[in-house]
């Protein structure tokens, strides 16, 4: 089975008595290390896909599974459980805590591990020095460039060693240079970490970085 | 994840000041409301279950011959009879919330486990004191218009150990000098407050009776406690037929006759007191749920950390339950310290028991279960999906 | 140029929790405001509508209620002979020397007793002072052991209907009428013939106190003066509503001032309520604000429109609270007056006034609470403000 699997799955919301489908029987695979940039247009449901794989999302109908677990059928709290082993999401608009410094942030996601707080503090100062950011420790998010931020948001996402990273326009909110920064640190995750990235993006240019690319629209593959 | 609490309380330390400020006053007047019940009931319990209290049947206001108390001692298992008479005088031109009482010598045995003398005259000349009466008392036994004072007055009026004092009759007419020969204080577990004057029973007899004594309420100490019920009973059979039937009940029973003349206040003090709760329940429980609404794409941010929705409930009830708690800590330890001892209106010096302190922080701690619940339920709720849509 | 006042109000009609939340807060401080201060006007206005200005009160010198009193019979005589005591048609002088003094009563519907005042009358001065009016039975007959009981204690206390028998010293007095005096205390008393009633409290040989009604009622200072100077007589002259006025004044200042001490902590309440409300109102809205700023309104404008919304969020609180408090109104309710050392039945009295001072002090907390989040808010930097919500 493929390290991520995605098979007949449906999608509908229902909006004022009218149900919208958003995802139409769609099935994907992605391999242990790939790096894949799903693109389409608006509408398309590519963040709503990327929100079933990272499982704060669940489908109407069909099976989703990643490293090997099937999280259709888990409950609200084994999903969470889940996710926090599991999966490191990154955020359009890098929804860092603002009251957190840097290292706090990183070390959210460690509080819900058994660790002792020298071993989270270590850690998060590990994922942070990798991001680059090993001098910003004790600044605050407002203290940061929105770059910077993000890059605080994939040490955040990297911490707990997750199975699956998944960024959800990434560059979206960021310049050329600080989005091409960030590109490159997903790139490295991928080649030299051998980290399985899924990226949801509008931008041609951030794409042609994954391996493959996928296109949706209104709810299926487009090729 | 308390630390996580603790820096979400400090993101907004106006808020959080405003709620713990307002649960402070809040829980501070609860303790207030209930520090006037419980002195209430230490007056009414300050009296002993075992000794009785025997007055005219028909109120206190009228008066029983003094004879009555040779009377009641000659009943088997009466050990000792004192007199006690309300004096009500003025002290300065105005009604203080000083008591005077003018109590016969057998009063003074009968409360030796209640009221300690701490500072005493020398009597002028050598005095042979009752044997069970305390040897400080020598002074006083030995002149007729001395009075023993209460610490509580004593430090209230600056009053000296020897002083010549004042008073102004109400009920008895004229001026009236008692000049201090010793100062009491409470022992633990006794009857009685430190804010009493007493004196001779003599003096008011012989200045304010016209030489024919006669009294408020008798104290008549027992043998055998166990037999109170039965000697009670005896008492006022033995002055059914008289001019003046008696009533005779526990001393415990006759203070908390005193309280039952307050009436509704306090039914009317309870239900401020709750009213009060509420007020603030909804005010706290309206600013947590501004304070979670404001981060809504926070917890769903944490939520897609793999906090589960236990988790986050538990954040929000710990966040609220940590204001109101300090709030109401501060505001039961400040009643309790503040207002312990002081006079307060009627209430010579106030009495908060530790159980009401408790109960105020009890009650904060409630309420902040209860105005966390909604917020707490709210984000515990929370679908990410919703909270972190993007405009895209 | 100010802000329209409509503006104000759809945005407290736009958060209807927050909205209603601060305004039960106010409700509940101002029902507490009133209902205390209805307590005490209730019992002020029962103590001071007892008794008239044409007559004078005597009491011994230095008693300081009815019941801690003394008179002779000497003394009454002396007092009645004096020039300025109007005289009836029989040519006696119009003067009621009266007997007062407590008994014990158990309660009904509730635990414990207390002491009810009782007024021995002669005949023949009962309606000098004040007529009673019956509102049920008759009233007692002359030397009989029948008494008549006020309209406020007949419900409220063991034995006091109409029919029942009170027993004094064995001796079992009627209660044979139920009497009004137009809301005075003397309807939390008791009444019979001094004549019957005196030997039952060994008070026969003299009087508690006496009232006598005044030719001149201007003459009352000389009159006063005379009097206490007099060393036959060493007693006390009052006016008779003064008398009965002061008596209420301790209980009314403590009841009064535990109603203010208990205001002003709810106050503090609802006022930090309301200001947490308007600064997340201001904090929702910092866009919106910006954008008024921009558009030219002035930053006073802007502090202004905000204190205009808490108070219209206070008062509408106040409202409610004066309509939970209004039902009290009315209720009768008692408490021993200390100064007597006797029950005094009286009303809660909601007065317009006070219905008045209640809706301005809501008000006035909330334009505190609004004022310092309408600072924040018209201080806020424009750029950040336009940004981000």
């Amino acid at each position: 089975m493929a390290w991520v699997e995605v098979r007949e799955v449906h999608k509908q919301y229902q909006r004022e008595k009218q149900a919208i489908t958003v995802l139409d029987g769609l099935s994907l695979q992605i391999e242990e290390g790939e790096f894949v940039a799903l693109m389409g247009p608006s509408g398309s449901g590519k963040t709503t896909l990327l929100n079933l794989i990272g499982g704060i999302d669940s489908p109407t109908s069909g099976d989703i599974s990643v490293a090997g677990t099937n999280i259709a059928r888990l409950s609200g709290a084994e999903l969470a459980r889940w996710r926090s082993n599991t999966i490191g999401y990154i955020f359009q608009l890098y929804n860092l805590m603002p009251v957190l410094t840097a290292l706090q942030n990183v070390e959210l996601p460690l509080l819900l591990h058994k660790m002792n707080g020298a071993e989270r503090r270590k850690r998060a100062t590990f994922a942070l020095e990798l991001v680059g950011l090993g001098d910003r420790l004790g600044h605050y998010p407002r203290q940061l460039s929105g770059g910077q931020e993000q890059r605080v948001a994939i040490a955040r996402a990297l911490v707990s060693d997750p199975k699956v990273l998944l960024a959800d326009e990434p560059t979206g909110d960021l310049d050329r240079k600080s989005g091409e920064e960030v590109l490159q640190l997903l790139e490295r995750l991928n080649t030299e970490f051998k980290k399985t990235i899924v990226m949801v993006t509008h931008d041609p240019h951030a794409a042609e970085r994954a391996h493959r690319l996928v296109h949706l629209d209104k709810g299926v593959l487009s090729a | 994840m308390l630390q996580l609490v603790l820096i979400n309380l400090f993101r907004n330390p106006l808020r959080s000041a405003l709620t713990l400020g307002s649960v402070l006053v809040a829980l501070f007047l609860y303790s207030s409301l209930g520090a006037v019940l419980d002195s209430l009931q230490a007056t009414a319990d300050s009296g002993s279950r075992e000794r009785l209290a025997t007055r005219h049947a028909i109120a206190l206001t009228n008066f029983l011959p003094y004879d009555y108390k040779d009377r009641i001692l000659s009943i088997p298992g009466v050990k000792r009879v004192c007199t006690q008479v309300w004096f009500g005088g003025l002290i300065g031109g105005q009604r203080q919330r000083i008591t005077q009482f003018a109590v016969d010598d057998d009063f003074w045995p009968m409360y030796t486990k209640d009221l300690q003398i701490v500072e005493w005259s020398e009597p002028q000349v050598a005095m042979s004191v009752p044997p069970d009466h305390d040897p400080h008392l020598a002074a006083y036994h030995a002149e007729r218009t001395a009075c023993i004072v209460g610490r509580g007055v004593m430090k209230k009026k600056g009053w000296k150990l020897g002083q010549t004092i004042h008073l102004q009759g109400t009920r008895y007419r004229g001026g009236w000098d008692m000049t201090i020969r010793g100062v009491y204080v409470k022992l633990p577990g006794g009857s009685w407050n430190e804010d009493l004057i007493l004196f001779h029973n003599e003096y008011l007899v012989e200045k304010g009776m016209g030489g024919k004594p006669s009294t408020g309420v008798f104290k008549v100490e027992l043998s055998d406690p166990s037999q109170s019920a039965a000697i009670a009973t005896q008492i006022d059979a033995m002055f059914e037929n008289s001019d003046n039937a008696t009533k005779t009940e526990s001393e415990q029973a006759f203070g908390a006759g005193f309280i039952s003349m307050f009436g509704n206040v306090p039914f009317a003090l309870r239900v401020i007191g709750l009213a009060v709760v509420f007020t603030i329940l909804v005010i706290s429980a309206n600013t947590m749920v501004m304070a979670v609404r404001e981060r809504t794409s926070e917890i769903a941010v944490l939520k897609t950390l793999g906090f589960t929705d236990g988790a986050v409930f538990g954040m929000v009830v710990a966040e609220a339950a940590i204001l109101t708690t300090g709030g109401g800590i501060a505001g039961a330890l400040l009643a309790k310290f503040g207002l312990q001892g002081k006079p307060l209106a009627f209430i010579p010096a106030m009495t908060i028991t530790w159980a009401t302190v408790l109960t105020a922080i009890l009650i904060a701690i409630g309420l902040g279960m209860v105005s966390g619940f909604i917020p707490a339920w709210q984000a515990s709720r929370l679908r990410i999906v919703d909270a972190l849509r993007r405009v895209d | 140029m100010a802000i329209p006042f409509a503006y104000n109000v759809r945005n407290v009609m736009q958060r209807p929790v927050a909205t209603l939340t601060t305004a039960i807060g106010v409700a509940l401080t101002i029902a507490v405001l009133l209902a205390a201060f209805a307590l005490a006007e209730g019992f002020r206005s029962t103590l001071s509508s007892t008794g008239s200005d044409a007559n004078v009160l005597i009491l011994r010198d230095g008693a300081d209620s009815e019941v801690t009193s003394g008179l002779s019979l000497e003394m009454a005589s002396i007092l009645s002979a004096h020039p300025n005591v109007a005289l009836a048609a029989s040519g006696r002088p119009l003067a009621s020397f009266e007997m007062v003094t407590t008994i014990n009563l158990p309660r009904v519907g509730q635990k414990g007793a207390s002491n009810i005042k009782v007024r021995g009358l002669s005949m023949d001065d009962i309606g000098m002072r004040i007529t009673p009016k019956i509102v049920e039975g008759r009233t007692f007959t002359p030397g009989t052991d029948e008494i008549i009981v006020g309209d406020r204690i007949a419900p409220r206390f063991a034995h006091c209907r109409v029919g029942d028998e009170i027993k004094l010293q064995k001796r079992p007095f009627k209660v044979v009428g139920r009497f009004t005096t137009e809301g005075s205390s003397f309807e939390s008393e008791i009444w019979g013939d001094a004549r019957a009633l005196a030997p039952v409290f060994h008070r026969e040989g003299g009087y508690q106190i006496g009232v006598l009604r005044m030719k001149d009622p201007s003459a009352f200072e000389a009159m006063k003066k005379e009097w206490e100077a007099d060393p036959r007589l060493g007693i006390h002259a009052e006016r008779e509503r003064v008398f009965y006025e002061s008596q209420s004044a301790g209980t009314t200042g403590l009841i009064r001032g535990l109603g203010i001490f208990i205001t002003a902590i709810m106050a503090i309440g609802a006022l930090f309520g309301a200001a947490n409300t308007m600064f997340a109102a201001v904090a929702n809205r910092g866009r919106e604000i910006a954008t008024l700023l921009v558009l030219g309104f002035s930053p006073i404008a802007v502090m202004t429109s905000f204190v205009v919304e808490s108070t219209i969020v206070a008062l509408i609180g106040g409202v409610f609270g004066c309509l939970i408090a209004l039902p009290i109104n009315g209720i009768t309710t008692s408490t021993t007056n200390f100064q007597s050392f006797s029950e005094v039945a009286f009303q809660f009295r909601v007065t317009p006034q006070l219905l008045v001072t209640a809706l301005v002090f809501s008000a006035v907390l909330g334009a505190l609470g609004g004022l310092f989040p309408a600072v924040r808010a018209a201080n806020q930097p424009l750029a950040r403000g336009l940004r981000g919500g």
